[in-house]
């Protein structure tokens, strides 16, 4: 394998790609608005739920729990008659449904504990739980406060003082962007590589290359080399300029370390995206296998939901995949502040991965030659 | 009716383009007529105006007496005008059988069963293709592709019969038999008026009448004789190029082929013996053997698919053969000697070069990789771009110049490295006359001054004429190799043309593959009145069924979208089921306990009882805590304060602290609200132990989770999955299905023949709404039996509405399909117009009450929402239709709505 051939039909992929201007269009997009627009789009986990009230009391206090129900967690209440419950709920116009029961008030200053009902629709398990949650907490605090100078409180003296670490006020966009970042990565590289080969392939310029006397690894390596380059560098760009600089989060570990993860996932991916285009014998079918294999990477690697609620299956499975190492290097980097010792396990398992997947796209390419032309 | 075609001032752009400038013409009805000229001077737009295909822009055009700018005398004719487009099939389809073709085309202008019978046994058994009915139509000769082209077009009895270079790319043999065949139909009905373009100048002598067509323009009129005698010229390709116009003409000058000097010390460039290739049962080359001389220009002659190409890929080291040796300049092939590839040049087919880079650049790439000295190698693209005319286009890119320019770029990129031998694959194709001829000077001179050998493959007999030697090759072997003379003189033919095809007869007389049976009347089927007697709406509907049926057997025969429209859905299902999961269980925690206490192991007790939770080691200090979260080890670290025990007992207030991380925010809240639960219920429990108050609260909240009451995610995330699937996987689909034929060519069957546009669309949707309801069964399923989830309501409401959606779905990606002209963007459009509005608006997550501004739009408009709401309504609350038939309203209002939109943008015809 000679440098200098690597080296000149990369220049070749770089020119290539300068001259499509509507993938570079597509590669701004998704590395800059893109990522603007997703984190700061990012739902909080409890926003504008729909909530309704069934006040079988009409008491000062029931209309004082009503009130205390607003934006942004909690749309304002409607107060709903008592046989709409179940058409409400069936329908799906409102995922809470609170009842205030008769004598509310009354019980409570007799200290009867009087029992208020909560129906969460639990088909919309995002909000049921931390909505459930909440409507909890604040039945209780405005029960409390209306009692304030009737009744003493006492209370016991334990207190749990929660602290989130890396994200003190657990802004979702400073998560939603890195994440976005990374899935933006792995989605243009595969593009970019295999692309790269099935427009050679389309347009008959790869039996050029073939009868030139160039290796197949050299026309490989010069594929993930420029894939790479441009990548990385937009990548970079993206950190500073976007995460940093627009949105404002705050990167607590060391940019460049994260950076080496970057440039090792690129690796992996790229190879995989050659390998796909050896399989898809034109650009439409590598569309189509694109979708069934960016999926599952971005949605099962961990960074949509915890990994460890996931099936054990699927988490091994995932483990054989690089977007999950990358995925805990980039996190354990980028939030915790991790330094190469404590990550060095994922970089490994990166590159290992990279090293099979490129072999196996090599092998692949050589033995598909004969069947692309 | 006298003329047939009028048209005066007729002119079409493309962009800055004139493709057909101003053009008067009139074609009398029942001649021939042959327009002549190269490829790219209009030929193919001037047919696809008068066969209806193409949008009218400027001018004036009558075809069987109506102006073709009006619609209705378009579809009043279409059935009287047949038009067999350029490409070889282009407008059939290859997967289907030859039988199934014709009954397509002849169910489209409504014969019935009976009649296609005979129609298609008569046209068949007449064209020699009968024996081959229940082959695919792809796996046929160049030739029979034309037949059966030839079959398609005439099987409703055309008054104009369009065909647009139909022997381009077909061998001799094949090509005689079929102008026979045209002449045998003309004879019979001599009222059949035949219009046909062609760039093979030789063909066009049997013609009535020529129109020459250059640059748009027409050079001149009138039969063959007229031609020749007006130009004072021996042949029609010479009479043409008098004709051109002084400034394209001005450097031509015959071709002279300088006779190769009898050296026999030359030695031997390129050797082949016994070579063979088999692709499966298929082969491709069987037995070839040939020895070329060095500075020899030797040719393979033959037709499209013959195996040229192949061999020439097995020289060049592209294909590995199947058996056979051949040696390349002293080197046997397949040695891997990387050293040869510097000594031998290639040019492709279709002159790939990099249209991304400019001309120079595309030089000095080559020379680099072929490792010219960097010094010399500025000087030698010089050299390059003078000797073969580029200088003034260095600074171009490729795709933006003519292709006789592309054609000498690509020949100087195969020179660059100054090779031995030049292996040229039928680098003339498609080229005019003139640069033709530019280009063989070229050749002459790179052979007899710098003694390249040339082996050169071409479809041109005028261009075999010319080589040393040259081999006639036919489905796969080589019939002859010998100098053109000998060859014509051996057969004691005039022309090498009349020589090959006496080859081919000698070499199919072993059992004829295409045998026509010339007795059949190729016109006996008048039985029917047509298709204007018929019943209107019976008519619409077989050609709606005809476009169904066609479109299902492609799809049965495509394995990569079949597999997608079935195992695509059920793949994702599986991902995003098991992906998207809200429960946040198994969470990682250790405790830094300072305090060793009984009362503080009470607490840890309490943590680690919850099912949420799993304990790991227990912290050791500061450092061990914020490395281990650092590492992502643990999500939450406990620590209980030195002496926790003893202050509380002293009744002073204690601080437990609990560190979460904070990397995921979701799951962050969900730890703080866990925590939280257990810390209250621990509280609890020591108080009622310590009997200090009865309760701590006011008031008792009792919550009831409604539908799901083991909160389990998957209740909640696999019915909102499948109407997510089922917009986005059947959009795909359909939205492929269109385009494809835009890519493929078949579109114009939907301009040429008299289907509407509706039908169209409802024809390509039929298939489609099909296996999208089946995989809708398959996913319910999936979901009950796999995912265990339980399907408590209504089976038939959600089936109906379901059947409803994928019809929806199946609608909007016809209605993004008519938008894009790429497979590859209607992947894209479908993807982004489906994905965004299922996941972010349609209330998978956030319901669509709470949504804002734009996004509470498209949730309150999409039929998405509507099918989640009844989707999650029957799956987990049991409910049918009672309930949910806002939901069947809403969606079954898109379905017009979307296809209306997708009709009206649909062109009936080309622009």
């Amino acid at each position: 394998m000679k440098l200098k051939n690597v080296t000149h039909l990369s220049v070749k992929e770089l020119w290539s790609l300068w001259r499509d201007p509507a993938m570079l269009v597509l590669i701004l997009y998704v590395f800059t608005v893109n990522i603007y627009t997703a984190a700061t789009a990012m739902p909080e986990s409890l926003h504008n739920a729909p909530i309704a009230f069934v006040d079988h009391d009409q008491s000062q206090l029931s209309k004082r729990i009503i009130d205390a129900f607003a934006p942004p967690y909690f749309l304002t209440p409607e107060v709903i008659h008592d046989n709409e419950v179940n058409r409400v709920l069936d329908t799906g116009a409102f995922t809470f449904v609170v009842t205030i029961p008769p004598n509310f008030e009354k019980e409570v200053f007799k200290g009867l504990q009087p029992d208020v009902q909560v129906n969460v629709d639990a088909t919309r398990i995002s909000q049921a739980f931390t909505g459930n949650g909440y409507i909890t907490e604040i039945l209780n605090a405005e029960v409390s406060a209306y009692l304030q100078g009737y009744k003493s409180e006492v209370s016991y003296p334990v207190e749990l003082v929660m602290r989130a670490r890396f994200n003190p006020a657990l802004e979702s966009f400073w998560f939603g962007s890195v994440m976005e970042l990374i899935n933006a990565v792995t989605m243009i590289a595969i593009i970019l590589s295999g692309a790269a080969l099935i427009r050679e392939k389309e347009r008959g310029t790869i039996e050029h290359l073939l009868v030139m006397p160039v290796s197949d690894s050299e026309i490989m390596l010069s594929k993930i080399l420029a894939t790479g380059a441009v990548v990385w560098t937009v990548t970079l760009l993206s950190v500073y300029a976007v995460i940093q600089g627009a949105l404002g989060v705050p990167v607590n570990g060391d940019v460049w370390l994260f950076m080496v993860a970057v440039a090792l996932q690129l690796f992996a991916v790229s190879s995989m995206g050659i390998f796909m285009a050896t399989i898809a014998r034109s650009m439409p079918q590598f569309g189509l296998l694109l979708i069934l294999v960016l999926l599952p990477l971005q949605l099962l690697s961990g960074g949509t939901t915890p990994r460890e609620s996931m099936p054990d299956f699927i988490q091994y499975i995932m483990l054989l995949t690089p977007n999950t190492h990358f995925v805990m290097a980039s996190q354990g980097v980028l939030y915790r502040g991790a330094e190469l010792s404590v990550i060095y396990p994922q970089l490994l398992a990166l590159f290992v991965i990279g090293c099979v997947f490129y072999t196996v796209a090599l092998r692949r390419f050589k033995s598909t030659i004969g069947s692309m032309t | 009716m006298k003329n047939i075609v009028a048209c005066e001032h007729l002119t079409v752009r493309y962009g800055n383009t004139l493709a057909i400038d101003s053009i008067s013409l009139t074609i009398p009805t029942g001649t021939t007529v042959g327009i002549i000229g190269p490829d790219g001077v209009g030929k193919s737009t001037l047919l696809s105006l008068i066969a209806g295909e193409r949008e009218m822009q400027d001018g004036q055009l009558q075809v069987l007496g109506g102006d073709m700018r009006s619609k209705g005398h378009r579809n009043a004719i279409c059935a009287d005008i047949a038009y067999m487009p350029q490409g070889l099939g282009k407008n059939l389809y290859p997967t289907l059988s030859v039988e199934e073709n014709l009954q397509f085309f002849a169910k489209l202008f409504g014969h019935g069963r009976a009649e296609r019978r005979t129609r298609i046994d008569a046209l068949t058994r007449r064209t020699g293709l009968y024996p081959f009915l229940s082959r695919p139509a792809g796996k046929l000769s160049g030739g029979m592709k034309q037949k059966l082209g030839l079959c398609c077009a005439l099987i409703h009895d055309p008054k104009l019969l369009i065909l647009d270079e139909p022997t381009t790319g077909v061998d001799p043999l094949a090509r005689s038999q079929f102008w026979s065949l045209i002449n045998d139909i003309h004879s019979a009905q001599p009222d059949i008026t035949v219009v046909v373009a062609t760039a093979y100048m030789d063909e066009a002598q049997q013609f009535n009448q020529l129109v020459a067509l250059n640059a748009g323009k027409v050079l001149a009129t009138g039969t063959a004789a007229e031609l020749l005698a007006q130009t004072g010229t021996q042949d029609l390709e010479s009479a043409f190029i008098a004709l051109l116009p002084e400034e394209i003409k001005q450097h031509h000058t015959e071709v002279e082929v300088t006779p190769l000097a009898d050296n026999e010390q030359a030695g031997i460039a390129i050797e082949a013996k016994h070579l063979t290739m088999q692709f499966g049962d298929f082969v491709a080359v069987s037995d070839v053997s040939f020895s070329i001389r060095k500075g020899e220009i030797f040719g393979f002659l033959g037709s499209n698919g013959c195996g040229k190409s192949t061999t020439m890929k097995m020289l060049t080291g592209l294909l590995p053969q199947t058996s056979g040796d051949a040696w390349l300049l002293g080197s046997e092939l397949g040695s891997n000697d990387i050293s040869t590839r510097y000594r031998v040049g290639y040019m492709s087919q279709s002159f790939s070069l990099y249209t991304e880079l400019t001309v120079r650049q595309n030089l000095v790439l080559h020379g680099r990789l072929f490792n010219v000295d960097s010094e010399r190698l500025a000087e030698r693209v010089d050299e390059m771009l003078a000797r073969f005319s580029l200088t003034s286009h260095q600074h171009s890119l490729p795709a933006s110049l003519p292709l006789g320019i592309r054609q000498r770029l690509s020949l100087a990129v195969a020179m660059v490295h100054k090779p031995e031998v030049l292996i040229l694959d039928e680098p003339t194709s498609g080229v005019d006359p003139v640069a033709r001829d530019n280009f063989w000077r070229l050749l002459i001179a790179l052979a007899r001054e710098d003694g390249v050998t040339i082996f050169i493959s071409t479809h041109f007999m005028n261009e075999a004429a010319r080589c040393d030697r040259i081999s006639l090759m036919h489905a796969g072997k080589v019939l002859v190799t010998d100098t053109p003379d000998a060859i014509i003189s051996d057969k004691q033919a005039d022309t090498l043309e009349e020589a090959f095809i006496a080859y081919l007869k000698e070499a199919q007389t072993s059992g004829t593959p295409c045998e026509e049976n010339t007795s059949t009347p190729l016109t006996t089927v008048h039985t029917s009145q047509n298709a204007h007697s018929r019943k209107k709406r019976g008519m619409a509907l077989r050609r709606l069924l005809s476009y169904a049926s066609r479109e299902t057997l492609e799809l049965v025969r495509d394995p990569i979208r079949l597999t997608m429209s079935f195992l695509g859905s059920m793949v994702l299902m599986v991902v995003i089921g098991y992906g998207i999961t809200m429960d946040v269980e198994d969470l990682k925690y250790a405790v830094f306990d300072r305090d060793q206490s009984s009362l503080s192991l009470e607490y840890r007790n309490a943590l680690s009882g919850s099912r949420y939770f799993v304990e790991m080691p227990a912290i050791t200090s500061y450092d061990d805590m914020d490395r281990r979260m650092k590492s992502g080890e643990i999500s939450l670290a406990v620590e209980i304060p030195p002496d926790f025990g003893q202050t509380l007992h002293n009744g002073e207030t204690v601080e437990i602290g609990a560190w979460i991380d904070g990397a995921m925010p979701s799951r962050a809240e969900t730890i703080e609200g866990y925590v939280t639960g257990i810390h209250v219920t621990w509280l609890s429990q020591q108080a009622s132990q310590m009997s200090q108050v009865t309760s701590t609260s006011n008031i008792n909240v009792v919550s009831r989770y409604l539908y799901n009451p083991d909160i389990r995610s998957l209740v909640a995330i696999v019915p909102a999955v499948i109407p997510m699937l089922l917009l986005m996987i059947p959009a795909l689909l359909t939205s492929l299905a269109v385009v494809r034929e835009k890519e493929l060519g078949s579109i114009i069957n939907l301009y040429v023949t008299p289907i509407k546009k509706i039908e169209f669309l409802l024809g390509k949707q039929l298939p489609y709404i099909a296996t999208s309801f089946v995989s809708f069964l398959l996913l319910v399923a999936m979901a009950v039996w796999l995912f265990d989830v339980p399907l408590k309501g209504d089976v038939v409401a959600l089936s109906v509405i379901a059947l409803l959606f994928v019809t929806f779905s199946t609608s909007f990606g016809l209605l993004a399909s008519v938008f894009t002209n790429s497979q590859i963007a209607a992947i894209l459009l479908t993807t982004i117009g489906t994905m965004v509005p299922a996941i972010q608006f349609a209330g998978m997550i956030t319901p669509v009450s709470a949504l804002e501004g734009f996004g509470r739009i498209v949730g309150e408009g999409h039929p998405v929402s509507y099918f989640l709401l009844a989707s999650r309504g029957i799956f987990s609350k049991g409910l049918g239709f009672e309930t949910l038939d806002f939901t069947v309203y809403a969606i079954a209002a898109s379905i017009p709505v979307t296809l209306c939109l997708a009709t009206m943008l649909l062109n009936k015809q080309e622009r």
